[in-house]
C-alpha cells in the first residue's frame, strides 16, 4: 500500500523550498557584485617602492598606503572599489563600473608626491614634512584660488629657505608634483606647460610654518590639488607593473555570452539526469535547483566578487554536484539489479556512495583551497566560487537529494517499479 | 559469497563488460608515452604561446558593432606610432581583434589608444598591460601551486587509501597537466593567466575521477577476501572496478563536458582559452584514470609485493 504521510511531508517540503527560493531570488540578483571583467572597469598592480632611500616597507607602510588609497578613491566616488595586499610588496586596486576612467586613473597614479627642490633639483623637503590633513583652498590678493599648506617642522623650513635664499640669483624653491627621474627644473623653466607647479623666488630665511602654493590654479585644479594632499601623499612610491581595463560593452557582452551558455548548459545537464535516472533524475535537478540557490546565496553572503571565471567554476561546480547525483544513483541501481528490494537497495546505495563521494569532493576542495591561498585576482574568484561549490554539494546533492528521494522510497510508491530509477526488469538478478 | 553476489552486478547488456582493461594495459602505457614525448619535442620545437601574463608588453581587444577587419586595426595602430603583433580576429561576428603591443604602455599611452581606438571602432577597447616582472611571479606562483596541490593530494590519498595509490593518482594527473600543455603548445593557442586555473581544475577533476575508481578497487578487494599476490588476480579486479564505475564515469565526464562545450561554443570569448583547456583535460582525464592510474597502480603493486617476498625469504634462509 502507499503511503500517503512520506509523499504529503515530499510536496511539502517542494513548496517551502520553492517559496523561500522565491524569495531569495530578488535579493540575491540584486546584490551580487560583479567584478570588472563583467562590468567594465580597470585594475591595476603596483609595486611599492619605498619613497627615500633607508625607508622600510613593512605591512604599517602598506596599510598606510591603502589608506591613503582609500581615501582618494572616496573623493573619486566610486562605488565597490576593491583594494588588497599582495605578496607584502604590491597593491592591487580594482574600480568596477568606473564612469569616467582616464580621470580616475590619473587621479589614482598621481601619487600626490608634493616636493620642494632647489634649481638643480635637489629635494628639500617632500610630503612627509607637511602635517597630514591641513591642505586648504584659499585666495590670494588678486582673489585668485591657492592651496594653503603647514608643515610639521618650522626649524626646517627656516633652514631650507635659508639655503635656497643664498643661491641668489637661482633662489626659486620649485614645487613639482610627482617628480620623476629625470625631470629637470633647467628644463621646464622656459616652457609654458612647465612640469613643476610655481616657482616662487624666497628672498630671505622664512620662520613659518604656513605654506602657500598659488600656481595659475582654476578652481577646480586648486580643488583637486587639496583632495589629493588631504587625502594623504602617499607614504610609498608606485610603480605600475600590471594593468588591464575592460570596457563596459566587453563585460557586458562577456557576462550575457557566458550567462547564455551557462542556462542552457543547465538545461541540457537537467534533461540528461531525467532521461537516464527518471525519479533518480527529477530528485536531481530538484536538488540542483536548490545548489544554485545556495551557492549564490553564500558567494553574496561573502561578499565575494562574480567574476567570468567564477561564473565557469559555477558552471563547472554543477557538473561536479550532478557527479554526486550519478554516483549514488549508479549504487541504487546497482544494488536493484542484485535483486535487492527498493527500501534497501535505496539504503545499501547511499551508504555505499558516500565514501566515494567525500573523498572525490575532499580531493577537489584541496586542489581548490591551494588556489584560493596562492592564486591572485581572476584566480581567487574561481577558487572561491569552486570552493563553496563542493561544500555545497555535500548538502544538496548528498543530503538533500537522500531526504527527498527517502521520503518517495518510504512511501512505497516505487515498490514493484524500478523503472522510475531507470532499471530494467529483465536486468534484475532472478528475472533473466 | 560476498564475491558470487558481486559478480551479479555485472550488466551483460553494457559493450564493455568483457573488454579487458589490463590486457592492453602495455598499449595505454606505449600511447601516454608517446604523448608525452611528443610534448616535451612539441615545447623545445613550437615552445608556449605565452600570452602577456606571462611574458610582457600591452594587449588591446578591440571591438567593433560590425565584423572587423585586420588591416584596418593594423593602419589604426600603426598611425599611433605602435607595431601591433599577432592580430587574431575572433568573436561569433567576427567583431573582436585582439592586438598585442611589445612595450608596456604607461597609462598616458593607455588613455589615449583607448579614446583613439573607440573613436575609430565605436566600442571601449580592453587594454592590458604586464610588467616581465608580474608574468614570472605568475608562472612560479602556478607551478607551485601545482606542486602544493599534489603534495596534498598524495598525502589525502595514503591516508585514506595507500601509498601506491597516492603516487599513481598524482601521476595521472600530472600525466593529465602535460597533455594540456602538450596540446596548447602544438596548436600554438595562447596561454593566460585562466589557464593556470582550468590546469588545476582538471587536477581536481582527474583526481576524482582516479579516486572514484580506486575506491571500488579497495572495495572489491575487501570483498573478494583473498590475498592477492599475482598480477592475474590484480588484473581481474582492476578489470572488475573499471567495468562497475565506467557508467558512472561516462556519464560524469558528459555532465562535464556538456557545459564546457556550450561554454566553447556560446560563452565568452575572454574565457576561450580556458574552456579550451578544461575540454582537453576532461577527456584526458576519464582516459588516464582508467587506462593508467588502475593499470599502473597493479602493474607497480605486483612489482612491490614480489620485492616483498623475495626480502623475507632471503631473511628466512639466513
Amino acid at each position: 500500500m502507499v503511503k500517503k504521510g512520506p509523499i504529503f511531508s515530499f510536496f511539502a517540503l517542494l513548496i517551502v523550498l520553492g517559496i523561500i527560493i522565491g524569495f531569495a531570488v530578488n535579493p540575491i540578483i540584486h546584490n551580487v557584485k560583479l567584478g570588472l571583467d563583467l562590468k567594465g572597469g580597470f585594475e591595476v598592480l603596483y609595486q611599492v617602492k619605498p619613497l627615500k632611500a633607508g625607508q622600510k616597507i613593512d605591512s604599517d607602510t602598506m596599510s598606510n598606503a591603502v589608506a591613503a588609497i582609500n581615501k582618494r578613491i572616496n573623493v573619486l566616488g566610486v562605488s565597490e572599489p576593491n583594494i588588497s595586499i599582495e605578496n607584502g610588496h604590491r597593491i592591487r586596486v580594482q574600480l568596477p563600473g568606473v564612469k569616467n576612467e582616464k580621470r580616475a586613473r590619473q587621479l589614482l597614479s598621481t601619487t600626490a608626491k608634493l616636493e620642494f627642490r632647489d634649481y638643480k633639483d635637489r629635494l628639500m623637503l617632500d610630503g612627509s614634512d607637511l602635517k597630514p590633513g591641513k591642505a586648504k583652498v584659499a585666495f590670494d590678493q588678486m582673489n585668485k584660488p591657492m592651496v594653503t599648506l603647514q608643515l610639521k617642522d618650522p626649524a626646517k623650513f627656516a633652514s631650507v629657505t635659508k639655503k635656497i635664499a643664498s643661491y641668489y640669483p637661482n633662489n626659486q624653491l620649485v614645487i613639482w608634483m610627482d617628480y620623476k627621474k629625470g625631470d629637470s627644473y633647467q628644463k621646464e623653466v622656459g616652457k609654458k606647460n612647465h612640469k613643476y607647479i610655481s616657482n616662487p623666488g624666497v628672498e630671505q630665511q622664512l620662520n613659518t610654518s604656513d605654506v602657500q602654493i598659488s600656481g595659475n590654479f582654476t578652481m577646480q585644479e586648486a580643488t583637486t590639488l587639496k583632495d589629493l594632499l588631504n587625502s594623504g601623499s602617499l607614504p610609498v612610491r608606485m610603480n605600475e607593473i600590471y594593468s588591464t581595463s575592460v570596457g563596459a560593452q566587453f563585460g557586458q557582452d562577456s557576462m550575457k555570452e557566458t550567462i547564455y551558455a551557462g542556462a542552457l548548459a543547465v538545461a541540457a545537464i537537467m534533461l540528461f539526469m531525467l532521461f537516464f535516472y527518471r525519479l533518480g533524475g527529477l530528485i536531481a535537478d530538484l536538488t540542483l535547483v536548490l545548489y544554485m540557490a545556495i551557492v549564490m546565496g553564500v558567494f553574496v553572503g561573502l561578499q565575494a566578487v562574480l567574476t567570468l571565471p567564477g561564473i565557469a567554476a559555477m558552471i563547472l561546480g554543477i557538473g561536479m554536484a550532478v557527479d554526486a547525483n550519478i554516483i549514488t544513483l549508479e549504487r541504487i541501481k546497482d544494488e536493484l539489479r542484485s535483486g535487492k528490494s527498493v527500501l534497501s537497495a535505496f539504503k545499501a546505495g547511499n551508504h555505499r556512495a558516500l565514501p566515494t563521494v567525500v573523498d572525490a569532493n575532499l580531493t577537489t576542495i584541496i586542489a581548490a583551497a591551494v588556489l584560493f591561498v596562492l592564486g591572485v585576482s581572476a584566480v581567487k574568484g574561481f577558487a572561491v566560487m569552486l570552493l563553496i561549490s563542493n561544500v555545497v554539494t555535500f548538502l544538496t546533492s548528498i543530503y538533500g537529494a537522500r531526504l527527498l528521494l527517502g521520503l518517495l522510497v518510504h512511501s512505497r510508491a516505487l515498490n514493484n517499479h524500478p523503472w522510475l530509477l531507470g532499471v530494467k526488469r529483465r536486468d534484475i538478478r532472478g528475472n533473466e | 559469497m560476498e564475491m558470487n553476489e558481486k559478480m551479479n552486478y555485472k550488466h551483460y547488456n553494457k559493450f564493455y563488460d568483457h573488454f579487458d582493461f589490463m590486457k592492453y594495459r602495455n598499449v595505454f602505457f606505449v600511447i601516454s608515452s608517446v604523448l608525452i614525448l611528443l610534448g616535451i619535442i612539441s615545447l623545445f620545437v613550437f615552445k608556449l604561446n605565452l600570452g602577456i601574463d606571462f611574458s610582457s608588453g600591452t594587449r588591446v581587444d578591440v571591438q567593433s558593432k560590425q565584423p572587423i577587419s585586420i588591416t584596418k586595426v593594423d593602419q589604426a595602430f600603426r598611425a599611433m606610432n605602435y607595431s601591433p603583433e599577432r592580430p587574431v580576429v575572433s568573436g561569433t561576428h567576427k567583431n573582436i581583434a585582439t592586438v598585442r603591443i611589445n612595450e608596456e604602455l604607461n597609462q598616458h599611452q593607455i588613455a589615449a589608444v583607448k579614446s583613439k581606438i573607440k573613436d575609430q571602432f565605436g566600442i571601449e577597447p580592453n587594454v592590458s598591460t604586464v610588467s616581465p616582472q608580474v608574468g614570472r611571479d605568475l608562472a612560479k606562483n602556478g607551478l607551485f601551486a601545482l606542486i602544493l596541490a599534489s603534495i596534498f593530494i598524495i598525502i589525502y590519498v595514503w591516508i585514506r587509501f595507500e601509498f601506491l595509490q597516492g603516487l599513481t593518482a598524482v601521476l595521472a594527473l600530472i600525466h593529465d597537466a602535460f597533455f594540456i600543455v602538450t596540446v596548447f603548445s602544438l596548436f600554438h593557442i595562447e596561454v593566460d593567466i585562466l589557464f593556470i586555473s582550468a590546469v588545476l581544475t582538471i587536477v581536481g577533476y582527474s583526481i576524482n575521477d582516479t579516486i572514484v575508481t580506486f575506491d571500488r578497487v579497495r572495495e572489491n578487494i575487501k570483498l573478494s577476501r583473498k590475498r592477492l599476490s599475482t598480477i592475474e588476480e590484480f588484473s581481474e579486479i582492476v578489470n572488475l572496478s573499471i567495468r562497475e564505475t565506467l557508467t558512472r564515469s561516462i556519464n560524469t565526464v558528459l555532465t562535464v563536458l556538456l557545459p564546457v562545450i556550450l561554454l566553447l561554443i556560446f560563452g565568452s570569448e575572454s574565457i576561450r582559452t580556458f574552456t579550451i583547456a578544461l575540454f582537453v583535460g576532461l577527456i584526458c582525464g576519464v582516459y588516464s584514470s582508467i587506462c593508467i592510474a588502475c593499470p599502473l597502480w597493479a602493474v607497480l603493486k605486483v612489482r612491490y609485493l614480489d620485492k616483498r617476498k623475495k626480502k623475507r625469504t632471503v631473511q628466512t634462509e639466513a
